[in-house]
């Protein structure tokens, strides 16, 4: 964990944590402003009654302003060095202002959502927007930390760029999106500084918690006075016989608070978004990575997520009386034009499999015939003195054009053609004149390991739909090999939207990915929408987030890191309270061990509880204070790291945690203020 | 600790478990309007109450309207039962002439009947006149259960209607709960009763020459019909003053047994009553699971205190302040349960108990009567114990905490915790008044930690609407007339309109389907989650008090030194 605790960062973190004793930042959370205010009056007795004892609690008391001070400072301050990172990117440029054509120079912030400006090989892009003109490479290394540059063209699903990128070649025009100060690095900045960070609901429903833990806790502490009172005159006792001195109360109260919690509970939320940022998605709000862990219902586009791009050429299969090396060098000859991915992938098989070259054909020697709507095949016209026609195509295109022909479809071939499509493929029927040669099957790739993914979220409770633009058939044989849950068919964005509502309305947690403009509106309803940063600038605003990587499988890991984030607040809590029980244990014997003494130098009977077998009063109520304070350092890693995860479901990861946090919770404060106490007294401190 | 006691407790748990399904079964039917057995004789008498009040029973409520016509309608009881208890004495069914009580009395009792609290500050037969007692009392005892029942159905609509603005109606609710529950139920009791031999009459008191030849004055009144549903609706106001240890509303070993388990039956039953109606009967029964461990975990603990020798008196079974025809095993078991449930009869004196069978009863209290708890009232306030418990421990699951698919967000969890706050910080308050009142410290009959322990009982039966009283306090005073009277209202109502908030708050959302990531509410696990939100909360809250209290007094008597 070196990245988390280099030397920089901790001495910036301690002096922040200095800088916020100011009570203007100690009212933000309410739990430690009662140990900000307790310790305050534990100070002013102290210069009243000045004791050593009563120094060492005072001083302990405010270790544990400062722990819990440094605990967030420390989260905010690792979020802090990236934004300043990311600021030194944003340069202050100008921009070529397009008004009625012609140019003028501004300032960047001078622009306005709508302007045109124009940004030429060199120059800094000033702000975000779409092109609308012109395609160029650019160079987004500025944000995605990725120097390979990016193509972005008008039109299409790459046109958005980003401000504080660099134009590499080319001219374009680009329709400014943003206003000043609302840019995706800007929010980017806010949202890695914590300076816009906003409580998100869970944190706001547990701090309700915490704050009344604490009320019921200022109860306790407030009314045991009367209680003590009562108790020492009917046992016949000086008042005083308990000591409920201001230190003494307030190391009551601050142990029975839940200052653990307290104290981490903002730099767990800070450190959620963080572990967000080191896997390069930005989140536009802390509320989205939450809602990340309670996703249910994950729709998958099935290119690029669960299959590799594109379908890829596996197979030639001849037709009776056909060599398999005749398919594949026709294939490979009316595939030598086609440069969609699968025309190319039947290049690479005929080469890998026959070794069979790509040749350049001059325009004199062949003619390519591109794919049309219309005739639905492509193909080559070899001429010279014995003309090839080759087709490729869908298998009813080519056997209509057999037939016109006079050639026959061979029955074999209809079979080879139905077991293709039943098994997931596409196949592709090559023809030469009127005679068909083979089959090329096309098959999508299963990713790797995906199959397994998608078991592991199953056991977390979380369903997955593969969204596909494949006919059913063939999108039931995929979804069948990747062990997805369900799948759309033949899916259009609208049909994407309905069924998001539809999940919803059932009331499940949705989350999807997407890119293009169309993508916007299912982005933008679902739970948590990871839009591409590759994708267009509509597609990025209307998700909640944006992977930097355009790594759609990426939102698995999106979702875990919201489970992460919400179990350390729950173990944390849980520790925090179960760790009351020691404390009790360890500070009522201490406080009553006189009450009911039948002589002075002898303890009372409430004496027997103490446990631990702490020294002495004094010892055991420090020994709780320091052993409180400390344990907020202890904490501290974790809070930042999260606590360990695995794909597992609810029951196990819950008795698991249970045990740790809730069991560990009791048990640890018992060993922990038993050492304190035992160091204590080894160094005569009390 | 004879055959007899274990074949008793095992005779009262199989009782209690073996009704529990079909009595909550049928009551579920009756607070879904669904037909009963009982629909071809009550179902004219239903209408004819819609009719006369005017209500519309199909009209559906949303939380406010609820509440407020719950509000309104315990107001009314209130202004009422107070009315005639200032005026009893210009009141028919008075043949012993009791005038009107004073004002702080008065106002204390009328608090404490209508919150289903029966806290008494006085004696029945020394203060209350027949009317006061079957009209103005055993109204409210009917009503203020039938109130608990229609706050819980609210809730549990609350929870299984989905994206709604409406929990029912009350007056229809309030109606089908006195009709076909309370009523059936306690006929049948006070007949029973009746037959062991509870007085039932209008009769003036008979005095009779005594064996040893002294007079002695014998209270009469319409005793059974009280006693049938104090038991029942989990009111515990008793109809003479030692409630049920006093052989005409107790005599029998068998009345015993019915009392003591009509103690629980509702309650109990209305873990099934939840089951059902949340479509998932294993809902339900970790309910009930998680209450008899507590209920089972402080009786044996009261049981094992009494059966320790006292070193102060060197006798082995505590035999103070407890029935012959009792004995030990059933006085304790009854000062569990009626702790344990709000009840508040009594048929032991709990000011005798041993000190840690005292704690006990006090423990039960102090944790919010959600141990079977009163009627309705009970299994609302073990539900926000299971909000609290499905937050901390459902985020450690990884998920925005959900409950029967509710999310339960800040304003539930605001909400929830008041719920939860309230009756503990009325009673440390309460105490804590009490132990610097000087006039309040003068009403102990008691010194050192037991009469700390008195006063602190005062105020969490009062708190938490149980009304036993741990005695050993002269509680009719203004101080503690009005302080617990405030308390009792308090600890009632504002537990209850949050209550119907949440009710109001969870049946506006949508309801998330269960899957493997769900956190589960049923099994094991979640019982001991439960058990382990309710102890430690509980705990940390009162350890101070009860160190200062029944523990430091069971120590103390150890070391055998008495105050």
């Amino acid at each position: 964990m070196t990245s988390t605790f280099d030397r920089k960062l901790l001495l910036t973190a301690l002096r922040d944590a200095f800088r916020k004793f100011d009570p203007r930042e100690q009212i933000k959370n309410p739990v430690m402003l009662v140990v900000f205010v307790g310790s305050l009056w534990a100070t002013g007795e102290l210069v009243r009654d000045f004791s050593p004892f009563n120094l060492q609690i005072v001083v302990w008391l405010w270790f544990t302003v400062l722990f819990a001070n440094f605990a967030e400072a420390i989260a905010e301050g690792r979020g802090k060095a990236q934004a300043e990172s990311l600021r030194q990117t944003r340069t202050h440029t100008s921009a070529r202002r397009l008004d009625s054509g012609q140019e003028s120079t501004v300032n960047a912030t001078e622009l306005r959502r709508g302007d045109l400006v124009v940004c030429a090989a060199g120059d800094i892009i000033p702000a975000d927007g779409d092109v609308v003109e012109g395609v160029a490479t650019v160079d987004e290394s500025a944000i995605t930390g990725e120097s390979a540059p990016v193509i972005r063209e008008s039109g299409g699903d790459h046109c958005a760029v980003t401000g504080g990128t660099r134009v590499l070649s080319d001219r374009i025009v680009i329709q400014i999106t943003a206003e000043p100060g609302g840019g995706f690095i800007d929010r980017m900045i806010a949202m890695v500084e914590g300076a816009k960070r906003q409580r998100t609901p869970n944190e706001i429903a547990l701090g309700i918690l915490l704050v009344a833990i604490t009320a019921l806790f200022i109860l306790v502490v407030a009314t045991l006075p009367a209680f003590t009172r009562y108790s020492e005159t009917a046992a016949g006792q000086p008042a005083g016989t308990v000591n409920l001195s201001a230190p003494v109360l307030v190391s009551l109260l601050v142990c029975l608070i839940p200052t653990t919690i307290g104290a981490l509970l903002s730099a767990i939320g800070i450190s959620g978004i963080d572990r967000m940022i080191r896997r390069n998605v930005i989140a536009t709000s802390g509320r989205a990575v939450e809602a990340a862990g309670d996703i249910d219902v994950l729709l998958l586009d099935k290119t690029g997520t669960i299959t590799l791009g594109n379908r890829m050429a596996t197979a030639f299969i001849p037709a009776p009386g056909c060599e398999t090396r005749d398919v594949a060098e026709a294939a490979q000859l009316a595939s030598l034009a086609d440069e969609t991915p699968e025309g190319r992938s039947v290049v690479v098989l005929a080469k890998e499999t026959f070794g069979l070259r790509a040749r350049d054909l001059a325009p004199a020697e062949a003619t390519f015939i591109p794919f049309t709507a219309q005739t639905r095949v492509s193909g080559i016209d070899l001429h010279g003195p014995k003309p090839r026609r080759i087709r490729k195509g869908a298998a009813e295109a080519i056997r209509q054009l057999v037939l016109a022909d006079g050639g026959h479809f061979p029955e074999p071939m209809k079979s080879a053609v139905e077991n293709i499509a039943k098994g997931g493929g596409t196949p592709l029927v090559v023809a030469e004149n009127d005679r068909v040669l083979g089959v090329i099957e096309l098959k999508d790739i299963v990713k790797g390991g995906i199959k397994e993914r998608f078991a592991q979220l199953r056991q977390m409770g979380i369903r997955t739909v593969m969204i596909t633009g494949d006919n059913p058939m063939t999108a039931a044989a995929i979804a069948a090999e990747a062990g997805v849950d369900d799948f759309m068919a033949e899916a259009t964005p609208e049909q994407k939207l309905a069924r998001i509502r539809e999940e919803q309305a059932a009331g499940h947690l949705v989350a999807m990915t997407g890119d293009g403009t169309n993508d916007a509106p299912a982005l933008a309803q679902a739970d948590v929408g990871v839009a591409m940063n590759t994708g267009t600038q509509a597609a990025r605003e209307a998700g909640n987030m944006v992977d930097l990587d355009s790594n759609p499988t990426k939102l698995i890991e999106v979702v875990e890191i919201g489970k992460q984030l919400l179990m350390t607040r729950g173990a944390l809590t849980t520790f925090s309270i179960a760790n009351d029980v020691a404390k009790y244990f360890a500070i009522l014997p201490a406080l009553f061990a006189a009450l009911y003494a039948t002589d002075a130098t002898a303890n009372g009977p409430l004496a027997q509880f103490n446990l631990m077998g702490l020294h002495s009063p004094q010892s055991a109520i420090l020994s709780a204070v320091i052993f409180n304070a400390l344990i907020i350092i202890v904490l501290i890693p974790l809070a930042l790291r999260g606590v360990s995860y695995r794909a597992v479901g609810a029951v196990q990861v819950l008795t698991r945690n249970a045990l740790i946090y809730g069991l560990g919770g009791v048990i640890a404060p018992f060993l922990g203020i038993k050492l304190v106490d035992f160091i204590l007294v080894a160094l005569h401190l009390v | 600790m004879n055959p007899t006691d274990w074949l008793q407790l095992a005779a009262f748990l199989a009782a209690l478990i073996v009704l529990t399904p079909p009595l909550g079964a049928f009551m579920a039917r009756v607070l879904q309007g669904e037909r009963t057995f009982l629909h071809p004789v009550l179902a004219p008498l239903e209408r004819l109450t819609y009719r006369l009040i005017g209500i519309d029973p199909t009209r559906e409520m949303t939380w406010v309207g609820y509440t407020a016509a719950l509000l309104t309608f315990n107001l009314l009881g209130f202004g009422v039962l107070l009315a005639i208890l200032l005026a009893q004495g210009a009141l028919p069914l008075n043949p012993q002439g009791l005038p009107g009580l004073k004002l702080p009395l008065a106002f204390n009792t009328a608090v404490s009947f209508m919150t289903n609290t029966n806290w008494q500050a006085y004696s029945g037969e020394a203060a209350l006149s027949y009317f006061s007692q079957t009209i103005g009392l055993n109204f409210q005892n009917f009503v203020s259960a039938a109130t608990g029942l229609a706050a819980l159905v609210a809730v549990i609509r609350g929870f299984t209607r989905r994206s709604t603005a409406t929990l029912g109606n009350f007056w229809a609710d309030l109606v089908r709960s006195t009709l076909y529950i309370l009523l059936p139920l306690s006929l049948v009791l006070a007949l029973v009763l009746v037959s062991q031999g509870v007085v039932q009459n209008f009769s003036g008191y008979v005095t009779a020459k005594t064996l040893e030849g002294a007079e002695q004055v014998l209270p009469q009144g319409p005793a059974a019909s009280q006693i049938a549903i104090k038991q029942l609706g989990t009111n515990g106001g008793g109809f003479f003053g030692v409630n049920s240890a006093h052989p005409f509303e107790n005599p029998t070993p068998l009345s015993n047994f019915l009392q003591l388990l009509a103690i629980l039956l509702i309650p109990a039953a209305l873990t099934a009553t939840f089951g059902v109606m949340v479509g998932d009967r294993r809902q339900g029964w970790v309910l009930f699971a998680a209450m008899l461990t507590l209920l089972l975990a402080g009786f044996g603990a009261s049981w094992w205190a009494e059966a320790q020798t006292n070193p102060l008196t060197q006798l082995a079974a505590n035999m103070e302040g407890k029935e012959q025809r009792f004995g030990v095993m059933n006085s304790v078991l009854w000062s569990t349960a009626t702790t344990a449930a709000s009840n508040g009869s009594v048929n032991a004196m709990h000011d005798s108990l041993s000190p840690l069978a005292g704690g006990v009863a006090l423990f039960n209290m102090m944790l919010g009567e959600i141990i079977f708890g009163g009627v309705g009232c009970g299994l609302y306030g073990m539900l926000m114990y299971v909000l609290l418990t499905v937050f901390i421990a459902g985020l450690m699951v990884g998920r925005t905490p959900e409950y029967l698919g509710k999310k339960i967000e800040a304003r539930e969890m605001r909400l929830a915790i008041l719920v939860l706050l309230v009756p503990s910080a009325l009673t440390l308050l309460g105490a804590a008044a009490a132990c610097l009142t000087p006039t309040a410290l003068a009403s102990l009959a008691n010194n050192g930690p037991h009469g700390f322990s008195e006063i602190l009982y005062a105020f969490a039966s009062a708190a938490n609407n149980n009304g036993s009283a741990f005695a050993g306090l002269t509680v009719d005073t203004p101080f503690y007339n009005y302080a617990l009277g405030v308390a009792m209202f308090l600890g009632r109502f504002v537990c209850l309109i949050p209550v119907l908030t949440i009710a109001g708050s969870v049946a506006a959302k949508k309801t998330a389907p269960f899957s493997a990531g769900t956190f589960p509410t049923t099994g094991a696990i979640f019982v001991a989650l439960l058990l382990g939100v309710i102890l430690v909360v509980g705990a940390l809250t009162h350890l101070p008090a009860l160190a200062l209290g029944p523990i430091a007094e069971h120590l103390l008597m150890l070391q055998g030194r008495s105050f």
